[in-house]
């Protein structure tokens, strides 16, 4: 009888050996000094490693949170509270995403999650970390209903861009210039029609006019159909509220097709890398909105060589971004004297940004880093001088203009 | 006392104090809901032959379901979990009737084209939020009064719900029903010479798996509060395919073998090695076809048989 | 008539040229997928992932190859790719078969669909470990580039190209089966191998090349597609289930029956595209849930 007990020992054992790593961990003392909720300070950078949007984000991310934190560490000369860095995969999944963050905050007393590309991931980890009282900083993800819907959380910072700036910022520029009939060619999903709804509503309040729009499958191989449609409305720009290889994809086929260069396109949501990627003949003309540019001036061109050197690419706004709002968590540490969340968020919303990333730039009451944004335009191959030198800036866009303003915000934290 | 009960004693104790013994409970209700989701599919596969590809469909349309009742109707945890369950059968069995009209590997593309154009509705519709997902759903009180924010609250309910599904697959298996269902996989003209109406059979097998399924999909969407497009991907039918292939096909034990095996090494190596957890699915997938047939628990059986030491107790 | 249904002779013949395109695909993958079926009656799961490697190769051969020798003007240009990828990538096919799938023959032929599968997977995974999950661009061939300016619409070169070689291509492999005395073989052996081994013929081989021939074909498929779509880990993924969705609607009973399904239904699609957008994703498998209960076996199958 025993005997029989043995493959069924051998299987419980199976079951259970993968669940043996999962045991928790002891709590750890606090520091001197500081009260540090087990002592030390963790960041956690929780971002797309593998899928379409590692190149924006991705280990360049990780890098520059990396970066922030010895650069901070550097200045404290030595004496700076300790500081641990994790990070890991969401594939641009909001489930996994949220398991992730939960097991950071629960099992591993992470104090601050970032990067967070993809909206579906921001969304998901919010809320947890609002339950657990952490911090998330997002960088990468674009919806603006993150900071203005009734999902806002007192415990997030939105820190480098949203579709409502990027809407207002090409939208209007766009309209400017001259482009003032539209036609969409949206993603059909919740950030493509985020992105459509904020850019009309720019365009006919500057005077132009909307002729229509068509929504393609997210995502899609091919979207000759879809820009034949808008090639036949005859609008003067083809607004393309999509992302990652629709984006590209778009821009491929309708210099296929002889719809560009007498139409134009305006990527409503492109990435330095993206451009990188196509190619300037590809791209040349189109207007797109960022919230940093490298080679703005001689602060960004500094820190983005730094970048450059290790990680042999030029950083994305995303990238600049996450190492910015970093050192703006960390120093906001210091200042409160402890990692609680509450009073980390009081004075990061106190204190305002300046470096190469923001100038004034402040935290709105519901998160909202308030900053300037650039209208930039894609030069022509010819007009490139050396690597990288993709962009005229046509306009910096005031930070004031670039976000939603309060009174149309239906996030319960501020005040109308 | 002969090997199942035994099992069963190890599964519920062993369930019962894995929590207690300092294992990250939200881990492990993970694997409870897959554990489930892959008992039900070897109720289909292991025991009808029916190879369904598109099992996701009926997981992820519960978690949806369930979420949005939770959520936004504001029902309690339990009618949530019963409501994505129900449509879970009422899905199976609008699948079900179709896809049975073929055999075979056309049963099985037939599953998988029908899921992936359930997955694409689902991306349409405004209610499930499309990529994002349905998120922030409320744990509740179950029946009002038990807290399923406290993660050892949930745990128990969560393995409750998962030995009920459970027991209810075996007493399936074990009955009159289930040896027609067997009979099915072995030898189908000579089920239906014998009279049986082999397609009512296939059916009802169907929905109770697509229906066990939902169960397990709906819990998952409590535990996580987040129902997303992940759960109704083929990806996620290929998994379930793979642990109950893992863990041993047609076996009481075995999909739960395998949902732990291969939850666990996810949650290992997602970190360390990012797009080779795929890769290594995929071997996974390739060695237990080629040479691991019989899953871990039927090559622990065939291994008890060979050494002596008594007989198995399918 | 255009006028009332509210769209342009331009862009209804332009959407069918699209659908006409995307059916061509359909057609070469699905023809394929039934001459791997019918020979091994195996459901070739890594069909997508086969096509994705041979539009791989052709970028690779035209972007990689040179710094990898130290030669940046070395590069193997589209033409050499259209016939060399589908060489490799067959080859890769037969190595497959002979290694892995031959010893699932006497076995249930869901294996081999699970084997596939599991194929599909470490050959995704790879890639994407490889080369991440963004797309890759390549370039239209030279001679390929511009549209001719038909009055009603323009008609890219290269489209009109794949339009053509994919028909050649349809049309040369059902000729040869069901015309020649080689493609009476492969129909008699696929009927009854026992007999036709009997006869002398050496049908584990005509089994091995058969399979490496269908990935011989996803490949060119593949290469095709490079300059039209970008070249990704994940291009085949979802296409493959919409080809599936295709064989069942057109039944796996004859080679012209694929051909025909995977063209007219490109072209629904490209229909639909233009009336409805948003069904485009679904109307194949739409049109699959009436087959299956209209005709169950398929609008052109023969019922096995």
């Amino acid at each position: 009888m025993k005997r029989k007990i043995l493959p069924v020992l051998i299987s419980a054992g199976l079951m259970f050996a993968p669940v043996g790593p999962a045991f928790s961990q002891a709590a750890k003392g606090a520091a001197g000094g500081m009260k540090l909720s087990d002592g030390v300070v963790k960041i956690g950078v929780l971002t797309d490693l593998s899928g379409l949007y590692s190149d924006l984000s991705g280990a360049g991310a990780v890098l520059a949170v990396k970066m922030a934190i010895e650069d901070f560490q550097a200045m404290e000369k030595g004496k700076s509270f300790p500081i641990e860095l994790v990070s890991a995969d969401h594939q641009n999944k909001g489930d996994v995403a949220s398991n992730k963050a939960r097991e950071w905050f629960e099992r591993d007393q992470v104090d601050m999650i970032t990067d967070l590309v993809t909206t579906s991931t921001a969304l998901a980890v919010m809320p947890v970390a609002k339950e657990k009282n952490r911090i998330t900083i997002v960088n990468g993800a674009a919806s603006t209903p993150i900071t203005s819907s009734k999902q806002c959380t007192d415990t997030n910072v939105h820190y480098t861009y949203d579709t409502y700036a990027l809407a207002n910022g090409t939208g209007k520029a766009v309209v400017k210039q001259g482009g003032d009939t539209w036609f969409f060619l949206t993603a059909d999903y919740a950030f493509g029609h985020a992105l459509e709804k904020d850019t009309t509503a720019t365009v006919l309040a500057n005077g132009g006019k909307v002729l229509g729009s068509v929504r393609h499958p997210f995502p899609a191989t091919d979207l000759s159909s879809f820009l034949l449609k808008a090639q036949s409305s005859g609008a003067k720009v083809i607004g393309l509220a999509n992302a990652g290889t629709d984006t590209t994809n778009s821009i491929k086929q309708a210099a296929e097709f002889g719809i560009t260069p007498k139409q134009s396109l305006a990527g409503l949501l492109m990435f330095l890398t993206d451009v990188h990627s196509l190619g300037l003949k590809a791209t040349q003309g189109m207007y797109l909105t960022e919230g940093f540019y490298w080679d703005f001036n001689d602060e960004t061109r500094a820190w983005s060589k730094r970048f450059f050197e290790k990680h042999k690419r030029m950083p994305t706004m995303v990238q600049a971004g996450d190492y910015s709002s970093t050192m703006h968590y960390l120093k906001a540490v210091k200042a409160a004297g402890t990692d609680e969340a509450q009073a980390v968020m009081k004075k990061m919303k106190e204190t305002p940004i300046n470096d190469f990333f923001a100038k004034n730039g402040r935290i709105r009451e519901d998160g909202r880093h308030v900053h300037d944004f650039y209208l930039l335009q894609v030069k022509k191959p010819e007009e490139s001088k050396y690597p990288w030198d993709y962009y005229h800036v046509r306009q910096v866009i005031p930070a004031n203009d670039a976000v939603m303003p309060v009174a149309q915000s239906e996030c319960p934290l501020v005040k109308k | 006392m002969n090997k199942t009960t035994l099992g069963f004693i190890l599964l519920v104790v062993g369930g019962a104090i894995a929590p207690l013994l300092g294992v990250y409970p939200t881990f492990l209700m993970k694997c409870w809901c897959f554990a489930l989701f892959a008992c039900a599919f070897n109720l289909l596969l292991g025991y009808t032959g029916l190879l369904s590809f598109g099992h996701a469909a009926f997981f992820g349309a519960a978690g949806y379901i369930t979420g949005q009742s939770i959520k936004v109707w504001g029902w309690s945890p339990e009618a949530g979990i019963l409501a994505g369950a129900a449509f879970a059968a009422v899905l199976g069995w609008v699948v079900g009737s179709l896809a049975i009209r073929r055999a075979g590997i056309y049963f099985a593309m037939i599953t998988l084209a029908l899921a992936q154009m359930i997955y694409f509705l689902w991306l349409q519709m405004k209610f499930t939020g499309g990529e994002d997902g349905l998120q922030g759903v409320p744990r509740g009180r179950l029946f009002g009064i038990i807290d399923l924010a406290d993660s050892m609250n949930l745990y128990y309910v969560v393995f409750a719900i998962f030995l009920f599904g459970f027991f209810l697959v075996y007493r399936t298996i074990h009955s009159p029903f289930g040896q027609v269902l067997k009979s099915i996989r072995e030898n189908e003209p000579r089920a239906i010479s014998l009279g049986y109406d082999v397609a009512k059979y296939k059916l009802v097998a169907f929905v109770l798996s697509a229906a066990l399924s939902g169960l397990a999909g709906a819990t998952k969407t409590v535990v996580f509060q987040l129902a997303s497009l992940t759960d109704a991907h083929w990806h996620t039918s290929g998994e379930v395919v793979l642990m109950t292939l893992l863990g041993g096909l047609g076996t009481v034990f075995g999909p739960v073998v395998g949902a732990f095996v291969i939850v666990g090494l996810q949650n290992q190596l997602a970190d360390k090695v990012g797009s080779w957890v795929q890769v290594i699915m995929g071997i996974i997938f390739v060695v237990c076809v080629l040479a691991f047939r019989r899953g871990i628990v039927g090559e622990l059986m065939a291994l008890a048989r060979k050494t002596g030491l008594g007989s198995v107790a399918k | 008539m255009f006028e009332m249904l509210g769209i342009t002779p331009q862009a209804l013949y332009s959407q069918l040229l699209v659908g006409l395109i995307n059916g061509s695909f359909y057609a070469v993958l699905s023809l394929g997928l039934a001459v791997i079926f019918g020979m091994l009656n195996i459901i070739n799961f890594s069909h997508g992932a086969q096509y994705m490697m041979g539009a791989f190769i052709a970028w690779i051969g035209l972007t990689q190859l040179g710094p990898w020798f130290g030669d940046p003007e070395f590069r193997l240009n589209y033409w050499l790719a259209l016939l060399l990828a589908p060489l490799l990538v067959g080859a890769f096919g037969v190595f497959i078969e002979r290694t892995m799938l031959s010893r699932l023959y006497k076995l249930d032929h869901l294996y081999g669909l699970l084997l596939t599968f599991g194929l599909a997977l470490i050959i995704e995974g790879l890639f994407r470990y490889a080369y991440g999950i963004s797309g890759q661009q390549y370039e239209i061939p030279e001679i390929l580039q511009g549209a001719i300016n038909l009055g009603f619409m323009y008609l890219p070169k290269y489209r009109a190209w794949v339009i053509i070689a994919s028909l050649a291509v349809c049309f040369s492999t059902w000729y040869v089966i069901e015309r020649t005395k080689l493609g009476s073989y492969l129909r008699a052996g696929t009927e009854n191998p026992r007999l036709v081994q009997a006869f002398g013929v050496n049908v584990p081989l005509m089994i091995t090349l058969t399979y490496g021939f269908g990935v011989a074909l996803a490949a060119f498929a593949g290469v095709l597609a490079a300059p039209i779509f970008t070249v990704g880990p994940l291009m085949g993924a979802d296409l493959i289930i919409v080809v599936f969705a295709v064989v069942v609607i057109g039944g796996m009973g004859s080679i012209l029956g694929s051909i025909i399904t995977g063209l007219g239904l490109g072209l629904i699609e490209g229909l639909t595209k233009v009336f409805y957008p948003e069904a485009s994703a679904v109307v194949v498998f739409v049109i699959m849930v009436i087959v299956l209960l209209v005709r169950p076996a398929g609008l052109f199958g023969r019922e096995k």
